[in-house]
């Protein structure tokens, strides 16, 4: 087991460093800074000092070390435009990115586990038909049109919903469902195939032979042992959503990550780009190892294979 | 992370394949497509069928320039009829530009790159796949570790990004699609190829004397056939929507060859005003890709069974082939 863990970590820590070395391989893309940071004329010597001043005359090679060891001391760069280090302009808007991740995966949940468990215990019925053809649309409709249509329906026809923006509880419907039924369709459709397997298992018919209540037998002896992929796959998508719903934001005007760093890449402030990219990267090792961590628990042929 | 799992089923599973492989004739496995047709794959093949025809016909059936503009036929509705006698069925946009005209040609960008993307990512995927799958090894670990690399890399960021550094262009969108859909193709084929190594007529090949450029070509390819043609179906519709998002997003295609996803960005502004701007573009992207998914998941319900049913195992495949693009587009 400890072997299977360090395993585990080594390679998330290498994918980290890569990811790194790739970011800074995007501000060196990205051309001189310098002559986005300044404004007005200014002679070619002085733009020379203060390029050395950022030490950007130095070789790649250095430049990658400077940034490596920043990294490793929190340290993310400071933004052009803001005036303030990478790392706190993307902690201010984390907030906001948390609460829209958060709701997104409530009305998931809301809309995924009954509609899975249902066509998995009426399978082949016509609500099973019914949820299935949900769950295509779901997630064949593109965020940005799916939000455009919410727009147009409940804003601008209905005027029920303010049409972006934060702060009240009517401005998180919009993107949170925009979000939800995108993620609920698959995961109803994983829960259900999920489902299908367990009901066919002989513990169920043990518990219906035990003379237990229906609900129980589906809600506790099923649907327990059903969840694991889709907690699986749900804890991963958590992880892509902390990194800011870039297009959803975008729609909604929601000032997240996603929003901050969509802007960032259009102002060319790239510390602040390098840092969401960091954070988005980071989330989802951490995420997977933690998704790895409990499989070597909870199914020991994982931690036998797997090495 | 994604080693061939539960190497029973994966047995089981090829075997069946074999016999059926071993269908009467060619007219004993047409009867046994036709049986499988099921409603939705008609529905699907149908749409596609429309959308085909229109990205490759429509210019000869429909003759009108989708970037001519005639700013006294702004906003026309659907239906109505321009000044100049021409017909817009779609109606048009806010330069007076015909929209069915723009909606055709959108679907020959859509297609077009639809097409090169997962043509590309499946040579490259399958490619890298193979390879580590025989070899193993270092070349293993280094193959899987750029694939955790380009899962964590947050998508629809780093094209914008690429897009902003390099400018928009026809063949930046493609490269970047290209690189984050090779994953996908790499890990599945990685681990078919594991398991099928451990199959007896892996060993029988090899003690017979194949060569290893023999045994990818003859034995392990075919093998992979279905699944590969399983896994583009669903990398095509996740392209298309891919492409959209960052032609919406203003950094996907040049802005002056029509597109669906930069009409729908266009159309917006005049969501109040004039719906079916943004909405016709929209409605072609979604039944597109509706109709591709359908494809997929009756392609896979009948050449490759294993992965529509996902135990708590083969989760983790699926997320390792197809979690993080789609989460990127949300």
């Amino acid at each position: 087991m400890i072997v299977y863990l360090v395993t585990r970590a080594t390679r998330g820590l290498i994918v980290l460093i890569l990811v790194s070395v790739i970011v800074f391989g995007m501000s060196l893309l990205a051309g001189d800074p310098i002559k986005l940071l300044i404004l007005t004329e200014t002679s070619p010597e002085q733009l020379e000092q203060l390029r050395s001043a950022y030490g950007l005359n130095d070789p790649a090679a250095v430049r990658l070390g400077r940034f490596l060891e920043g990294l490793l001391r929190g340290d993310l760069g400071y933004s052009f435009r803001y005036q303030q280090p990478a790392f706190s302009v993307v902690a201010e808007r984390l907030g906001a990115t948390l609460e829209l991740a958060l709701v997104a995966m409530i009305v998931t949940l809301l809309l995924a586990l009954p509609a899975g468990v249902v066509s998995a215990v009426k399978r082949d019925s016509l609500i099973d038909t019914v949820v299935m053809a949900g769950s295509v649309l779901g997630h064949s409709l593109p965020s940005f049109f799916l939000g455009l249509l919410l727009i147009y329906l409940l804003s601008v026809k209905l005027h029920l919903l303010p049409t972006s923006g934060r702060g009240t509880l009517a401005h998180i419907v919009m993107p949170s469902v925009t979000l939800g039924l995108f993620y609920a369709g698959r995961t109803a459709r994983l829960l259900r195939s999920s489902m299908l397997e367990v009901l066919h298992q002989e513990y169920m018919r043990t518990a219906r032979a035990k003379g237990l209540a229906e609900s129980i037998v589906i809600g506790r002896h099923a649907l327990r042992n059903a969840s694991l992929p889709v907690i699986t796959i749900l804890g991963l998508e958590l992880g892509g959503l902390l990194g800011g719903a870039v297009v959803t934001e975008t729609i909604f005007a929601w000032p997240g990550i996603g929003k901050l760093a969509i802007e960032a890449v259009i102002a060319r402030d790239f510390p602040i780009v390098q840092a969401v990219v960091l954070l988005t990267a980071t989330t989802f090792v951490v995420i997977n190892l933690m998704v790895d961590i409990l499989y070597g628990f909870l199914d020991p042929r994982v931690r036998l294979t797997r090495t | 992370m994604s080693e061939p799992y539960a190497t029973t089923a994966n047995r089981a599973h090829t075997r069946a394949r074999a016999t059926r492989f071993d269908a009467p004739g060619a007219l004993g496995n047409g009867m046994a497509v036709v049986q499988t047709l099921r409603p939705k794959a008609i529905f699907a093949a149908t749409i596609l069928g429309i959308v085909i025809l229109g990205a490759f016909l429509g210019n000869a059936i429909w003759q009108v320039d989708p970037s001519f503009q005639q700013l006294n036929a702004r906003l026309l509705t659907p239906l109505s009829l321009g000044s100049d006698g021409v017909y817009h069925l779609f109606g048009t946009d806010h330069l007076g530009r015909d929209l069915l005209a723009r909606t055709l040609a959108g679907a020959r960008i859509s297609l077009l790159v639809a097409l090169l993307a997962v043509g590309v990512a499946a040579v490259v995927g399958v490619g890298v796949g193979l390879a580590s799958g025989v070899f193993g090894g270092h070349l293993d670990h280094a193959v899987m570790t750029c694939a955790d690399v380009q899962l964590a890399l947050p998508f629809t960021l780093l094209a914008i990004s690429i897009a902003t550094i390099t400018g928009p262009s026809l063949l930046n969108v493609i490269v970047v699609l290209t690189a984050t859909g090779w994953v996908a193709f790499a890990r599945v084929v990685r681990s078919q190829v594991l398991s099928l190594r451990e199959m007896d007529f892996f060993t029988a090949a090899r003690s017979l004397g194949c060569g290893p450029g023999r045994i990818l070509v003859r034995y392990l390819l075919p093998n992979c056939a279905s699944t590969i043609i399983v896994i583009s179906s669903f990398a095509a519709a996740r392209m298309i929507v891919a492409e959209a998002t960052i032609s919406f997003l203003g950094v996907g295609v040049p802005s002056w060859i029509p597109s669906w996803g930069s009409m729908i960005s266009e159309g917006r502004t005049y969501l109040p005003v004039a719906w079916w701007v943004a909405i016709i573009p929209g409605g072609a992207i979604t039944l597109s890709v509706i109709a591709i998914n359908l494809l997929g998941d009756w392609l896979r319900d009948t050449l490759d069974p294993r992965l529509t049913s996902p135990n708590g195992l083969s989760g983790i495949q699926q997320r390792n082939g197809r979690g993080r693009a789609d989460a990127a587009q949300a």
